[in-house]
């Protein structure tokens, strides 16, 4: 029973960091269809500048919050340099473009940071609480925290305020929406720069329990899109519903069958999502029209 | 935008890519360059297979470098597990590509767009998860040394030697890709990437033709795994890593997709830049990344049809 | 002319959503001869076109070719059984010469396989040179030749809607389905189609036609059957459509085909 707990809970944390990638995905693809393969990067920013800043001496608070700028300026920076002058271009050729700056960032993270592993310190200690003879870290609550509020301050902006509904007008239908005034290039600027935001944060909380490096964000990225995938790309609720299954699913296949198959289990969802539910969990399906 | 020559010309363009490969040398100072050759054929040869697949099927696959790494450790695992000889495993790790391109091809194949790519993303990186934790076939992270090849008593090996056999199986790869585009089964294709549909109101059985040029695109990228590990003498499982997958598509984009020279091209800048830049090792992926993006963003169409366009307007 | 039935529709029913685009349409298709399918938009026409070339599949009714069930084949089974089409919205291979959309209209009738191909064996040339042959007379039935070697996507409007018919005809159908062929043509073009259809039936090539082109409808078909919102509405020769008080109604209000009828008397 206490192992089962504690693959749960491990699984519930990690598959919350999920959970975020995911939803940064979705807010994105919404906005403008574009699959963001980049969107690991900013988890790797928001825990490797919040480390390289802290260890300048800044303080951890005003270092957290710098990376999270530091973060929604890529993310803007990404949008109106490689997205933005390539409107029109086919679907594969945006992949392409999100891979190579994911490629980019990745080669500046090597040369202005460095290529070992960092930590930052446990918010609240690192002490494990027992619960049902599990040990859980209290920084793994803390992510949990997180991401809900950050779920539910996501929520309240889409459904309570102007500019939420502008995001949804501009994901249901760009052209209506631009008709009716909305200015749909910031309202993407706005969901690559929210993404980053949420990313970053996601970085920062699960540094402490999985490190960083220049390089996690590739298989965040992927796995965070198998995520968003399962539940569904394209709905939020979808995208945290995917992330905790896929954490879950990860934490007990590596806890009852193999540990160094552990990140198959994200590609293997990805197979079995696209051949048997393309539309995920909570997406809806697709008609063409000829 | 595909580049079409008149029908009678056709072959043209690999008379003039053989023309290169035998009039090179004459400029080589030392047998380095005829490593940096060998390697620029090898995978411009995995990139030629791979275009037939995005240029003119208009698939995607970022997970390419996974039938790279079948052929690959095929002829790792063939002589020291199996007891195959070198040029046996080649033939092994095209069938046992065939056989996983079959058989993954056909459910893969019925998605589209970034779906399409996801999933073979996702295809290619459990190729690389195996290659890397089943270590007691593969060696494991550190990967297997790879025996010489040797071809009725003759020993290949060397640079020198390579840049002839590879050279070689390139231009048999863009003859055998320029016929292929010249028939039945290659307007087909290009319809299929045009419209869908319409295609399969004229009787095309789209599954069926998707899953062939799926199939053979991954035997051209086993062999030319093969032929890198065979050559290098050694192999380690990122040879079938996202980053290798990523690499491939570079090369097709950059040199023009639909255009079989283009990948040529594509795979030749992606060499021979980095070799060039040695000093600035550390800034690849920073160059590959910005290379991609820029290409992408500005010169769409691929470096061959670009330069095409400027000569005929 | 030929008294058997080559297409049969039998309480075709297919909904999108709650919206029945298609409700229990029956209909019957003497081989030989052109038979139109009106109605006012929205009606389902295309939609039926699309049921019955396999490009949706129904929820209810069937669909016979020449006698044999071909309910829910996929468009490419029926192509083989001699089923050809054009689209409303056009769907030309743009990437390609006109000559080369009209060769893979051969497709069904080219045997090479793919190892051949790659070898590009003796087999494969003759079969290129026969396709091109063959291509280059459909395209030329449409006076198209000599734009053969055009690409597809610089024609004009009226050329690419005759490109679709070449490439439909080059795959020798027994029925051929054309979605609004006039649809923005202007009445030369429009003439120019009317001689095109009589000589595709004067072969012995079945013509369904959906169109709006009220004039090329009445002078060229055979048979006109109606549809208003999915559902059959009348069936008849042009002249009796043409008095038919049901069909003014769909088409122009109540109120209108009350005048009208009165003006026509």
């Amino acid at each position: 029973m206490a192992e089962f707990l504690q693959f749960f809970f491990s699984g519930l944390t990690v598959g919350s960091v999920y959970a975020l990638v995911a939803l940064g995905f979705t807010l994105i693809y919404n906005a403008s269809d574009v699959i963001n393969f980049a969107q690991g990067e900013f988890v790797m920013l928001g825990g490797m500048v919040t480390v390289f800043l802290a260890l300048a001496g800044i303080p951890l608070p005003l270092a957290a919050l710098m990376a999270v700028m530091a973060a929604v300026a890529v993310g803007l920076a990404l949008h109106r340099l490689a997205i933005e002058p390539a409107r029109g271009a086919g679907v594969v050729n945006l992949i392409i473009i999100t891979i190579g700056a994911s490629i980019f960032l990745r080669g500046i993270a090597q040369l202005v940071f460095d290529k070992r592993f960092h930590s930052l310190p446990p918010l609240f200690g690192a002490d494990p609480i027992r619960i049902g003879g599990a040990a859980i870290l209290p920084q793994s609550l803390v992510v949990l925290a997180g991401a809900a509020i950050i779920v539910l301050l996501l929520w309240f902006f889409i459904d309570r305020t102007l500019t939420g509904k502008a995001v949804i007008a501009t994901a249901a239908n760009r052209l209506a929406a631009r008709l009716v005034g909305i200015d749909t290039r910031r309202i993407v600027g706005l969901s690559f720069a929210v993404s980053a935001a949420i990313g970053a944060v996601a970085g920062i909380l699960i540094t402490p329990l999985t490190l960083t490096s220049y390089d996690v964000g590739t298989l965040l990225a992927l796995k965070g899109f198998a995520a968003a995938m399962l539940g569904g790309i394209g709905s939020a609720p979808g995208a945290v519903l995917g992330g905790l299954i896929l954490g879950m699913l990860e934490a007990f296949s590596a806890g009852y069958l193999s540990s160094a198959y552990k990140d198959a289990v994200a590609f293997v969802v990805i197979l079995c999502v696209l051949f048997a539910l393309p539309q995920g969990l909570l997406g809806s399906a697709k008609i063409e029209r000829v | 935008m595909i580049v079409r020559l008149p029908v009678r010309y056709r072959l043209a363009p690999v008379a003039v890519v053989a023309a290169l490969v035998v009039v090179l040398p004459q400029f080589f100072p030392s047998a380095y360059y005829y490593r940096v050759g060998a390697l620029v054929f090898i995978l411009a040869l995995a990139a030629v297979g791979l275009n037939l697949l995005m240029g003119f099927a208009g698939q995607v696959s970022l997970g390419h470098a996974g039938f790279v790494g079948i052929g690959a450790y095929a002829v790792a695992v063939g002589p020291t597990h199996l007891g195959l000889p070198p040029w046996l495993s080649i033939v092994a790790g095209a069938v046992l590509s065939v056989c996983v391109a079959g058989a993954v091809g056909r459910p893969i194949l019925r998605l589209k767009g970034h779906y399409l790519a996801v999933a073979t993303l996702g295809f290619g990186l459990l190729i690389a998860i195996v290659l890397t934790n089943e270590s007691a076939w593969t060696g494991g992270p550190d990967g297997m040394s790879v025996s010489r090849l040797t071809l009725f008593g003759w020993r290949v090996s060397g640079s020198v030697t390579w840049y002839w056999v590879a050279a070689a199986t390139l231009l048999i790869g863009m003859v055998l890709a320029f016929n292929l585009i010249d028939s039945p089964t290659g307007r087909a294709l290009r319809a299929i990437h045009d419209s869908d549909v319409a295609a399969r109101v004229l009787g095309v059985d789209v599954a069926y033709k998707k899953l062939a040029i799926f199939v053979v695109s991954a035997v051209y990228a086993s062999v030319a795994g093969s032929y890198l590990a065979l050559f290098n003498g050694h192999v380690t499982p990122d040879i079938a890593g996202f980053l290798r997958s990523v690499e491939l598509v570079a090369m097709v984009v950059l040199g023009g997709m639909g255009s079989i020279v283009g990948s040529f091209v594509g795979a030749a800048v992606l060499v021979v830049l980095p070799q060039t830049f040695t000093a600035l090792h550390d800034y690849e992926h920073v160059a590959l990344g910005l290379a991609i993006m820029a290409f992408m963003i500005f010169v769409r169409q691929g470096i061959v049809p670009a330069v095409v366009r400027w000569r005929t307007t | 002319m030929a008294n058997n039935v080559i297409l049969e529709v039998e309480r075709l029913s297919i909904a999108f959503g709650g919206v029945h685009a298609v409700n229990e349409v029956s209909l019957a298709v003497p081989a030989g001869m052109v038979f139109s399918i009106i109605g006012p938009n929205g009606a389902g026409k295309t939609t039926l076109f699309n049921v019955i070339s396999g490009i949706y599949v129904p929820q209810l009714g069937c669909v016979r070719l020449a006698g044999e069930e071909v309910t829910g084949l996929s468009p490419d089974r029926l192509a083989r059984r001699g089923l050809s089409r054009t689209f409303q919205n056009l769907q030309l291979f743009s990437r390609m010469t006109a000559l080369e959309n009209v060769m893979v209209g051969r497709h069904r009738h080219e045997s090479t396989g793919i190892l051949s191909e790659l070898l590009h064996l003796p087999s494969v040339s003759r079969q290129n040179r026969l396709t091109r042959d063959a291509a280059l007379s459909a395209l030329a039935r449409v006076g198209l030749a000599n734009d053969a070697e055009q690409p597809a996507g610089s024609l004009a409007y009226g050329a690419l809607k005759r490109l679709e018919i070449a490439r439909a005809l080059a795959s020798e159908p027994k029925l051929l389905l054309l979605d609004e062929p006039a649809a923005g043509c202007n009445p030369v073009e429009t003439r120019g189609l009317e001689e095109v259809i009589r000589s595709i039936v004067a072969e012995g090539v079945t013509v369904v036609l959906v169109e709006h082109d009220m004039r090329l409808v009445m002078n060229v078909s055979d048979r006109i059957h109606v549809l208003a919102s999915g559902r059959s509405l009348a069936e008849g020769t042009a002249a009796e459509i043409q008095s038919n008080l049901a069909v003014m109604e769909a088409y122009l209000g109540v109120d209108h085909s009350r005048e009208r009828a009165r003006a026509v008397g």
